[in-house]
C-alpha cells in the first residue's frame, strides 16, 4: 500500500508543484523517487513530530497541500494536539499519512502496533479518515483525498499487500463503500489493510456453504450511511473487521449508523479488545492471536451465525 | 460611569477620548487599560502576562508590523502569532485600537456567545493569524508559514511572541532546531521574558537559565531588549529585520516585568490569574491614569 500511495502521490505532484511533502524522518527506501524527483517539494522535519506537524499547518496556510508522514503513532498520537489545534480547529490543508495501521510492525512492540488512531482520529472534528483495504484503494482514495478540503487522515498499512479488487475502481468519491464479493447469508465490513483476512474468510465460509458478502469501507469518516443501511436491512448479522481496537473505531462508527436507525439487524465487531498487545509477532501472528484473522473471523461468523 | 459605553469610558482619560494609536506609548497605555477593563467585567485572568507584553505588542502594531486593517488578508501582510494565547487581549486591545474591529467589541471578552476567547482565536476575529492557548503551538506554525514565503520569494515577515514559561514546551525546541535548519531569517521570535510562570518564577519551576545560550546554542541570532522601552524594542525589530540574508533566525528577548504599570502587580505571581474587582480595580485604575502619555 505505501508504494501504491507514493505513485498516486507522484503523479499529482507531477502538476501540482505547491503539494509538499514533510517527512518526520522516516520512509527510507520509501519515499526515495518522491525525493529525487520532487526535491522542492520535500522537507524532512527530523525526529520532531509536533513540529513537523505545526510546521505544515503553516506551510498549508501559504496555499499549499501538505502532507506529513511517518510510521505507526508517531504521525498522530504523538502530535494529537498539534492535529486538533493548528490543522482541523484552522481548516489547514494538511494530509496525514501514517504506514503501519495495525500490526504491520508487530515484532517492533506495543509502541509500535498502531491500533487506536482510528477511534483518536475520527473524534476530531472536521477531519476526513481514509482507511483503504489494498493499493487499488490507495491509488483510488489519494486524488479525492487531495481533493477534499481541510485535514485528512490516511491510514496505510505496509508494502506487498496483494490487489483484491478484480475490477478497477476508477474515479472513487467520499464516502463511497466497495463491495468485492456478493452474498446472502451475512455481510462482512471491512476497514483498512485486513482486507486481505476479509476476503479470505468469506472464501472460508463459502466452503462451509455460507455465503458472505464483503464490503470495504475506504473511509470511516464519513462513513457510507446508505451502504450500511441497505446492507442492515439486507443481512441479519453484519460483521466489522477492523485490525484496531473495537472501541471507537470502524465497528463503532457502523454501530452508530443502525443503532440510530432502529434497525433489527445484529452488529458484530471483530478487532483488538481493549487492551494493549503485550506480546510480540508478525503481523499475520498477531491477527491470528488476537482472532481476527481469516480462519477467526470465518469462526467466529459461523458461531453468530448460529446463535 | 454607568453612563458611559465601553470606549468611552476607556477613553475617557483623553481629552475628548481622542488618542492617537499611531504613537506606540498611547497604544501601549490603552493596551494596558484594556487590559484592566477587560478582565474586570469578565473576571477573567492573565492581566499579569497582558501588561508585560502591552509595549512589545504596541511597538509590534505602530513600527514593526506591515498589516492593513483595511485588508487584513492581503496575501503581502506580515504574520503575527500570539503563541502565549493566554495574554489574548492584548492582541484584542492593540487590533481593536488599530482599526480591525470595533473597540467596544473588547467588552464582550470571555462572554457567552462571543468571538473573543480567553485564549486568543481567529475565527471571525480580523487580526488574528492563528488560535493558541495550548503553549508550545506557534512557533512551528509561524516556522511553516515562514518557509512558505521564502520558497515563494514572498517579502512578508512572521513574527512569533511567546512566554518564557511557554519555553518548557519541548515543542518550542523542536520548532527552534528546524527554523535554524531551514534558515529561516524572515521569522522573528519574540520572548516575554517576565522570569514568572503559573505558580512560581521561571527558575524556581524549571530553570530555563542560561537562556539567551539556549537560543544561540540552537543557531538562533539573540536580540536582549528592555521589554518595556519602546525605543529600544524598535530598534530591537529593525534589527531582527535586517537578519532577512543571514539565513539564521532571530530572537528578540524582551526583558520583561509581569504586571508592569501596577505596583502591587509587578513581579507578584497572584496576578497571573486573580481578577482586578473593587478597591483593586480602582487602585489600579488610579496609577494607570497617573501613567496617561
Amino acid at each position: 500500500m505505501r508504494d501504491a500511495f507514493v505513485r498516486a502521490l507522484m503523479r499529482e505532484a507531477a502538476h501540482d508543484e505547491r503539494l509538499t511533502l514533510i517527512t518526520g524522518d522516516l520512509g527510507f527506501g520509501v519515499l526515495k523517487p518522491f525525493w529525487e524527483t520532487y526535491p522542492k517539494q520535500f522537507i524532512n522535519a527530523g525526529i520532531a513530530e509536533q513540529g513537523m506537524t505545526g510546521m505544515a499547518s503553516g506551510l498549508a496556510r501559504t496555499g499549499r497541500t501538505v502532507l506529513t508522514y511517518s510510521i505507526g503513532n508517531f504521525p498522530t498520537l504523538r502530535c494529537l494536539e498539534q492535529i486538533r489545534n493548528d490543522c482541523a480547529y484552522h481548516e489547514a490543508n494538511v494530509k496525514i499519512v501514517c504506514v503501519g495501521g495495525g500490526f504491520v510492525y508487530g515484532s517492533l512492540g506495543m509502541s509500535h502496533h498502531a491500533t487506536e488512531d482510528m477511534a483518536i482520529i475520527r473524534a476530531l472534528p472536521g477531519v476526513t479518515v481514509f482507511t483503504p483495504g489494498d493499493p487499488a484503494e490507495v491509488e483510488a482514495v489519494v486524488p479525492e483525498m487531495l481533493r477534499t478540503p481541510g485535514t485528512c487522515y490516511l491510514r496505510l498499512g505496509r508494502g506487498g499487500e496483494p490487489t483484491l479488487h478484480r475490477q478497477p475502481i476508477g474515479e472513487w468519491r467520499l464516502p463511497k463503500a466497495l463491495t468485492l464479493r456478493e452474498g446472502k447469508d451475512v455481510a462482512l465490513l471491512s476497514a483498512g489493510g485486513i482486507l486481505t483476512q476479509t476476503v479470505s474468510a468469506a472464501d472460508l465460509l463459502a466452503a462451509k456453504g455460507v455465503s458472505a458478502e464483503v464490503v470495504s469501507f475506504p473511509s470511516i469518516k464519513p462513513i457510507d450511511r446508505e451502504k450500511i443501511l441497505e446492507l442492515a436491512r439486507r443481512f441479519r448479522l453484519l460483521v466489522t473487521v477492523e485490525e484496531h481496537t473495537v472501541v471507537g473505531g470502524f465497528g463503532s462508527a457502523v454501530a452508530e449508523v443502525t443503532a440510530e436507525e432502529g434497525l433489527p439487524c445484529r452488529v458484530k465487531r471483530i478487532g483488538m479488545p481493549d487492551i494493549y498487545s503485550s506480546i510480540v509477532g508478525t503481523q499475520q501472528y498477531l491477527r491470528g492471536a488476537y482472532q481476527m484473522d481469516d480462519a477467526a473471523i470465518c469462526a467466529r461468523t459461523m458461531e453468530w451465525l448460529a446463535e | 460611569m454607568a453612563d458611559l459605553s465601553y470606549t468611552e469610558l476607556t477613553h475617557s482619560a483623553f481629552p475628548g477620548g481622542a488618542c492617537d494609536t499611531d504613537d506606540p506609548a498611547v497604544l501601549a497605555w490603552l493596551i494596558r487599560r484594556h487590559g484592566l477593563e477587560m478582565t474586570r467585567l469578565s473576571r477573567g485572568s492573565h492581566i499579569g502576562a497582558v501588561y508585560s507584553l502591552a509595549e512589545i505588542m504596541a511597538v509590534l502594531y505602530t513600527r514593526a508590523l506591515r498589516v492593513d486593517p483595511a485588508r487584513p488578508d492581503d496575501p503581502g501582510r506580515d504574520r503575527l502569532i500570539l503563541s502565549k494565547g493566554h495574554a489574548g487581549a492584548a492582541v484584542y486591545a492593540a487590533l481593536a485600537e488599530r482599526g480591525f474591529f470595533p473597540v467596544e467589541e473588547l467588552k464582550t471578552h470571555y462572554q457567552n456567545g462571543s468571538r473573543l476567547s480567553g485564549h486568543v482565536s481567529h475565527k471571525g476575529v480580523p487580526g488574528v493569524e492563528m488560535s493558541t492557548g495550548s503553549l508550545g503551538h506557534g512557533l512551528a506554525v509561524a516556522a511553516g508559514m515562514a518557509m512558505g514565503a521564502k520558497l515563494d520569494g514572498a517579502a512578508w515577515r512572521v513574527y512569533c511572541v511567546l512566554g518564557d514559561g511557554e519555553c518548557d514546551e519541548g515543542s518550542v525546541w523542536e520548532a527552534a532546531l528546524q527554523a535554524h535548519h531551514y534558515g529561516l531569517d524572515n521569522l522573528i521570535a519574540v520572548v516575554d521574558h517576565n522570569r514568572m510562570q503559573s505558580l512560581d518564577f521561571c527558575e524556581n519551576t524549571l530553570r530555563l537559565e542560561p537562556f539567551a545560550d539556549k537560543w544561540k546554542a540552537f543557531g538562533w541570532r539573540v536580540l536582549p531588549v528592555n521589554g518595556h522601552d519602546i525605543d529600544a524594542l524598535t530598534a530591537a525589530f529593525a534589527e531582527a529585520q535586517a537578519g532577512l540574508g543571514s539565513g539564521q533566525p532571530t530572537v528578540v528577548l524582551a526583558e520583561t516585568v509581569k504586571g508592569k504599570g501596577v505596583s502591587f502587580m509587578e513581579n507578584n505571581i497572584l496576578w497571573h490569574y486573580r481578577s482586578p474587582q473593587g478597591e483593586e480595580y480602582e487602585a489600579a485604575l488610579k496609577e494607570l491614569e497617573a501613567q496617561r502619555p
